[in-house]
């Protein structure tokens, strides 16, 4: 009974005509929604004010690499967060053959590099300078790399030059791609159970900041073309001798059609702009309070009316 | 070698047989390996030349693009997807978790689909199938996974009713032209052993990512076993049937529909069975492209590290396929009930009656008790955090971590990180004798010729190096898993009750979400090869353990009384009886154990290989089509170079002792 209640309401509020109901299409609206908490709950947050507008939405789960050739399609709307780290290529891969648009940055800085657990300090103190890292190395040596120590880096397909940099810096360490961001997991869990010290890639907003507190490796301060010009860097002859930006963006991305199909909600999506400690919160929600993506969302929504409700206007 | 000389081809033509051309191959490899040690081999044959290899991926790319836009396909397909294929979709998730869309059904209560599947079961297969089919959709609800469930079922039920309607249409095709059969077999074999990656963005591309792309993925990975069991039942069907038919008169139409389909029902069900397990084997793989549910859910909560949810989703994928599979094993063995003259009709149908009143009492019931309709998230009993803190501590202790550090340590640094390197080491045209040479000793010189033809072009391809390193991973695994798996067979097809175990631990092994293991054997073995082999490993011992069981239960008892007579002990009967006469259903399951081995290689680029797998991964952003296709068919060549060579060995094997 309460089941059909709600069912009808909705439909009443659909049909009252707010004056923004004229213009967007009555077609779904299809968000993504990929395999990181922070994204899922994001998106819920940002269909659930896309409902708000009365515009209908639809969920589609899909590989987040893939997700670009699907919005140049039209296929999928509009992509939530784009990261100039792991996704930057796919997605300039895709502006250059047409059919995607840059909607904007989030206000937040998205941070990808080496980066250890609180433990791995107790073992090697000089942390977080690269130099004491690699003094460290010893420490890191697992049965296949020798005396070398292992750093574990992200996916290949992620190409975040982890080996260039090595030998650019002359590093005692050997690189091993994992070979997906559950493996990385999988290995920074295996270590907390004897407190073993690791190196791993990791990114921030993540939720891995909540479970395992750590600190990211302070390299050379990233100077710009340091990927592209030798003589940047404290290494005149190599590229990548840097560490990665500690800002980089973090974007929204459309299909080229969405302005002239939904320009409501593509207005509304021009305008949203999350925070770190807004993901964080979002992921939170999910990651340590167990709840499922839409509940998560709806309790975000709840509780930060004034942030979004701004945006509507 | 010595596979090399037990073998000898009857009936070849005298002058040279394929042992010896072989055995000369085979010799010419070793050569060529040694003088490349000896570092005298001209660059040339150790590695192609860089400018030998022809731009495969860049001429795909052009086809491809011709075929979608040129001629129109893409226009079609979309069409259907967004149409016909859209529509039966929306369908079913209205009813099954009241998705918002047109036709806008409400959603069926749990508790009402529980009821009814548990009267089916009770129908076809008494109490036991009945708690099996009503305690799995109990479970579902109460864990919290209704919902994904749902969606991914509302999938499935489009999915495989089509898979089989086509499956049955192309079978019945082939069996009646032989130009369809000769056609479609070499499809089917590339389509199954044709890696998943591959024909994921051609989903995505022609039928729109999401549940429509999800389904057409599923259906074309399901087909084939169903084209197959088609094809094998109807030219069984004997000539008495067919005659008797032919003397009623039937029209063609009656033949197939009264005669023929009737007749080879065993077969056929054996495909709609194999076509539901295959359909449960995609529900992770297609959460890549759109397919909602619980796959997309294992994905989520493997990337925030949950364990223990991952696992309770993987206990009800396993619970799912092993009803459905029960389920229609049992309406293959039950046979058409026939009632005597003048039963009213509701006795005919009681079951039927029975199954709809408990649908409508628990529908009803639903709509006044909230709890019968829907059990949300926080009512219900996921123990998530308690098994992770369950796997984790046991994964802390000294011993497993002890034990495992070992095998971690002997395995990869003195097994399998050598014989890599040694495969390496090996000349690119000795390396293709040798697997020729191979071929040739076991499947004779067609499968010889063909071997030759499939690993010179896996060498044009240029990714020579990476389709070594997935081969090597093939191997390693697959020895391993005839190690263990060998003697696990063994034992248990010692007693009915041990065969039936192993066989459910088979089952459960198989349709367990393979990516659910990848986690755990990082956590012991590390992002090392080790792990990928481990987790090759499990998938692969399956068929092998199967298999085994089946070929020695199946050896004719006239011939182990014969032994026992002729005062044979245990072990010279295993020997010398039972094993030589199961040899060749067991050679059928090596070969599957390798076709799930290179399955698995490429989903352990989620661990982090250097294989093709790996590069696999790097195309999924969609820019490299032609790329994606020519790594694909790497592995596709290489596994049919295995699968034809084997089963020519155990086809003749069979024919030679007369089973």
């Amino acid at each position: 009974m309460k089941k059909l209640g709600t069912a009808l309401a909705t439909g009443v509020l659909a049909l009252a005509p707010l004056s923004a109901i004229a213009a967007d299409s009555s077609d779904p609206i299809v968000i993504p929604i990929h395999n990181w908490s922070s994204q899922i709950v994001m998106s819920n947050v940002v269909g659930q004010i896309f409902e708000e507008m009365g515009n209908s939405v639809e969920y589609v789960t899909t590989d987040s690499q893939a997700v670009y050739e699907s919005v140049r399609l039209g296929d999928v709307t509009l992509e939530l967060e784009v990261w100039e780290g792991a996704f930057g290529a796919s997605f300039r891969a895709a502006l250059e053959k047409g059919g995607i648009v840059d909607v904007g940055d989030h206000n937040a800085v998205t941070r990808e590099d080496w980066w250890y657990p609180m433990w791995t300090k107790d073992a090697c103190p000089g942390l977080p300078s690269w130099e004491a890292l690699n003094d460290c190395a010893e420490l890191f040596a697992t049965a296949e790399t020798g005396s070398k120590g292992r750093y574990l880096d992200g996916p290949v397909d992620w190409l975040k030059h982890g080996k260039e940099r090595v030998e650019a810096l002359g590093m005692d360490f050997e690189v091993i791609n994992a070979g997906s961001a559950a493996a990385l997991w999988a290995e920074i869990g295996a270590a907390e159970a004897d407190k073993r010290p690791i190196v791993v890639f990791n990114w921030t907003p993540n939720f891995a900041e909540a479970v395992w507190p750590g600190e990211f490796v302070e390299f050379p301060v990233w100077v710009d073309g340091c990927d592209k010009d030798p003589a940047v860097g404290p290494n005149p002859t190599a590229l990548y001798d840097c560490g990665n930006p500690a800002d980089g963006y973090l974007k929204k991305a459309a299909w080229d059609g969405m302005e002239a199909k939904w320009p409501d909600a593509y207005g509304v999506l021009e305008k949203i702009s999350f925070t770190n400690p807004q993901i964080a919160e979002m992921a939170r929600l999910v990651d340590v309070d167990e709840l499922e993506p839409d509940e998560a969302a709806a309790e975000w929504l709840e509780a930060n009316e004034d942030v979004w409700k701004a945006w509507l206007n | 070698m010595a596979v090399l000389s037990t073998n000898s081809v009857p009936g070849e033509p005298k002058q040279y047989s394929s042992t010896q051309v072989g055995t000369w191959l085979a010799l010419i490899a070793l050569i060529m390996t040694g003088l490349q040690y000896a570092g005298m081999l001209p660059a040339l044959l150790h590695r192609l030349p860089e400018n030998w290899i022809p731009p495969f991926a860049i001429w795909l790319d052009a086809a491809f693009n011709f075929i979608r836009t040129d001629l129109g396909l893409q226009k079609l397909t979309r069409w259907f997807a967004e149409g016909p294929l859209q529509f039966m979709l929306d369908t079913t998730a209205n009813l099954l978790y009241g998705k918002k869309r047109w036709p806008r059904f409400e959603q069926i209560p749990w508790s009402a689909i529980a009821a009814s599947a548990a009267v089916l079961g009770y129908y076809l297969g008494g109490w036991r199938l009945a708690a099996l089919a009503g305690g799995t959709f109990v479970w579902t609800a109460l864990i919290g996974q209704w919902k994904d469930a749902m969606e991914t079922m509302s999938v499935l039920v489009v999915a495989a009713p089509m898979a089989f309607i086509i499956g049955i249409g192309l079978g019945i095709a082939a069996w009646k032209y032989v130009w369809v059969d000769r056609a479609i077999k070499p499809i089917l074999s590339i389509l199954q052993t044709l890696p998943f990656f591959t024909y994921l963005l051609p989903a995505v591309i022609f039928f729109k990512v999401g549940p429509t792309a999800g389904a057409v993925a599923t259906i074309i990975y399901a087909i084939p076993p169903m084209i197959l069991m088609t094809t094998l039942g109807l030219k069984k069907v004997s000539p008495e049937v067919v005659e008797a038919g032919k003397m009623s008169g039937s029209t063609r139409w009656q033949m197939l529909r009264h005669v023929y389909i009737p007749a080879a029902r065993t077969e056929i069900l054996v495909g709609v069975n194999q076509v539901i397990m295959l359909c449960l084997a995609m529900v992770v793989l297609t959460a890549f492209i759109g397919m909602p549910g619980l796959g997309a859910k294992l994905l989520a909560m493997m990337g925030s590290f949950k364990l223990g949810r991952s696992f309770e989703i993987g206990v009800t994928i396993v619970l799912l396929a092993v009803t459905l599979d029960r389920l229609s094993k049992a309406w293959v063995v039950k046979l058409p009930e026939h009632h005597e003259k003048g039963t009213p009709w509701w006795k005919r149908h009681i079951y039927l009656l029975v199954g709809l009143a408990a649908f409508v009492f628990f529908t009803v019931l639903g709509q006044f008790v909230e709890w019968f309709a829907e059990i949300g998230r926080r009512q219900s009993f996921s123990q998530g955090k308690e098994i992770d803190t369950a796997i984790k501590s046991f994964l802390a202790f000294d011993i497993v971590k002890g034990t495992t550090e070992q095998i971690r340590y002997v395995l990869n640094v003195w097994v399998l990180n050598p014989f890599r390197d040694f495969l390496l080491s090996i000349p690119t045209f000795g390396f293709i004798l040798f697997v020729v040479a191979g071929a040739l000793a076991l499947g004779g010189k067609r499968s010889g010729i063909y071997a030759a033809i499939f690993f010179g072009l896996v060498a044009l391809t240029g990714w020579w190096d990476r389709s070594v390193i997935t081969l090597y991973s093939v191997i390693s695994a697959v020895t391993l898993a005839m190690i263990i798996g060998l003697p696990v067979g063994v034992f248990a097809s010692r007693s009915e009750a041990w065969s039936r175990r192993v066989l459910l631990i088979c089952d459960t092994a198989q349709t367990f979400p393979s990516f659910i293991y990848l986690i755990p054997a990082i956590m012991l073995f590390g992002i090392t090869a080790t792990s990928v082999v481990m987790s090759i490993l499990i998938f692969a011992m399956v068929p092998l353990v199967r298999y085994t069981i089946e070929g020695l239960r199946n050896v004719p008892p006239e011939m182990t009384e014969a032994a026992d007579m002729s005062g044979a002990t245990k072990m010279q009967k295993l020997w010398s009886v039972q094993l030589p006469l199961a040899l060749p259903t067991m050679a059928v399951g090596f070969n599957q154990a390798i076709m799930f081995a290179f399955f698995m290689v490429i989903i352990a680029a989620f661990i982090g290989t250097q294989d093709l797998g790996q590069e696999l991964q790097k195309t999924l952003a969609g820019t490299d089509l032609g790329k994606n296709f020519v790594l694909g068919i790497c592995v596709s060549l290489m596994a049919l170079t295995f699968d034809m060579a084997i089963m020519t060995w155990a086809e003749g094997k069979k024919r030679m002792l007369g089973l």
